[in-house]
């Protein structure tokens, strides 16, 4: 059977040419960065090649690049790190309800360490408000995270406006741009971020390499103690294959990524624009601030793990809610702070586009998804409805 | 330890929170850029550096000045006096 892949937002294929790129890194070119003889300078230079790589793809200084083992490291290098470095002026910290667990796992954690954490409201869409950052922002506040786009929904944050009202009272910025490196335009000057964190294997690289953009002149407190890695900021012997594959990822995102958006935009809106015709069926996240590749909905009365479990059997991959939790048994975080009743919210689904993906793949999707849809429908509990009768209020697309 | 205050460098560097053995590297690194006689001022809150600094200029014939404290970190201060 035909396998259909509509998950790009939990991960995406690796590259052929990026492959080809890393391949060397395995085999004959297998020295350690810090060796001072030929094997060593090799890697070395490999890796210092894919910095400058990475760098211009979010126009930042190669030095202001410190790479890491993934998205979530980076995440929790940010927060850890800047707090732990900060913490003498001021223990307050603000982040968004629409953050991955790597941001709000790490803010519980400091918590837990004497810090005080906001978590931002969100609205219908997932917009966070740069002016509940004004409102949230204290004498204490020493970090601001908030997300460059949302991986579950699809929304693009306001980042440019929420920088600026940070920066009115000099509080240092992250954002977590794994979900949007790569697939839209990040310029971190343009942004005017401190920090950002940025995962290869969201733009055809491998997994294993992610980065931590840190602008220059910033202190920040390693997560991870050891040798002189990354200039003394990220100790551990660099995987090299995976951080020349991230080079060479970043540099073919750079070069394709208007191409890349064009292809893809058409095709996202296709679906929503079919699948919001059905009845009981409601668009999560913003319409047009959005991912280019990025479709999600709500289906009422029915459970996303069910349509999951269905639509595999028919060749389709795809997820409900955010990636990692889609195994958790509970509603999303991200869809209940904005404000979707718990019932309609267990509904959620996403389908995540990559380049791979064809004008028939979506044929063929938006053929199947709607049978599912009755299929489960007829056998659900619900399909009169929940009682309370609340679904749908809180969704930006309403039939 | 030598002990000193408003020494005013030509140069510093901002090695806070960063790994040892940066201190020495960077100590070396920037050293080369410095002019005969120029003052470069590390800041670490590495502790080793208290010793290291110290032992550095002696064996490469630059003139440790001495070095302040805060509450956060070190400031070393060094006269490029080797050729």
């Amino acid at each position: 059977m035909k396998k259909y892949y509509f998950d790009h937002v939990a991960t995406n294929p690796l590259h052929p040419d990026v492959l080809e790129a890393m391949m060397p890194y395995f085999k004959e070119e297998f020295g350690n960065p810090l060796s001072i003889y030929e094997y060593g300078s090799k890697a070395k230079n490999a890796i210092e090649e894919a910095r400058e790589k990475v760098a211009a793809l979010i126009n930042s200084k190669p030095a202001e690049i410190i790479f890491t083992a993934n998205g979530a490291e980076a995440n929790n290098f940010a927060l850890r790190g800047i707090a732990l470095a900060k913490q003498n002026e001021g223990k307050h910290i603000i982040v968004s309800r629409m953050e991955h667990h790597s941001i709000l796992n790490s803010a519980r954690f400091l918590e837990k360490s004497g810090f005080v954490v906001t978590y931002l409201p969100v609205d219908k869409k997932g917009f966070v408000s740069p002016d509940a950052v004004r409102k949230a922002i204290t004498k204490e506040t020493v970090l601001i995270s908030v997300t460059h786009g949302s991986s579950e929904v699809g929304t693009i944050e306001p980042l440019k406006e929420i920088v600026k009202v940070a920066k009115e009272k000099k509080i240092i910025v992250h954002t977590d741009a794994v979900a949007t490196t790569g697939n839209i335009p990040v310029d971190v000057k343009d942004l005017g971020v401190d920090l950002l964190s940025i995962a290869a294997h969201q733009f055809y690289g491998p997994k294993g390499a992610g980065a931590l953009y840190v602008k220059q002149g910033m202190r920040i407190v390693p997560l991870i103690y050891g040798g002189i890695q990354e200039s003394g900021r990220r100790a551990g012997t660099e995987n090299v294959p995976a951080i020349v594959g991230m080079g060479k990822a970043a540099e073919m995102a750079k070069a394709e990524l208007q191409m890349r958006m064009d292809y893809l935009k058409p095709l996202r809106d296709r679906i929503i624009n079919t699948l919001t015709e059905e009845k009981n069926v409601f668009l999560t996240g913003d319409r047009e601030n959005r991912l280019p590749g990025h479709v999600s909905f709500c289906v009422e009365f029915i459970e996303g793990e069910a349509m999951l479990l269905l639509l595999a059997a028919k060749g389709i991959f795809s997820a409900s809610g955010s990636a990692c939790s889609s195994k958790a048994l509970k509603a999303s975080p991200v869809l209940l702070a904005m404000g979707v009743p718990a019932g309609l919210a267990q509904g959620s689904i996403v389908f995540s586009l990559g380049m791979g993906n064809t004008s028939e793949d979506i044929d063929y999707l938006l053929k199947e998804f709607p049978a599912v849809i009755s299929r489960l429908r007829e056998i659900s509990p619900f399909a009169q409805g929940w009682g309370d009768k609340d679904g749908g209020e809180s969704c930006t697309v309403k039939k | 330890m030598k002990f000193v205050e408003n020494v005013k460098p030509d140069v510093t560097t901002d090695i806070v929170y960063m790994m040892c053995p940066m201190h020495l590297l960077k100590l070396e690194e920037q050293m080369k850029e410095l002019d005969q006689g120029q003052i470069l001022e590390i800041m670490t809150d590495y502790d080793g550096a208290l010793e290291d600094i110290p032992a550095w200029c002696e064996k490469t014939g630059n003139e440790f000045l001495g070095m302040e404290e805060t509450d956060d970190f070190f400031k070393f201060y060094i006269k490029k006096t080797a050729r």
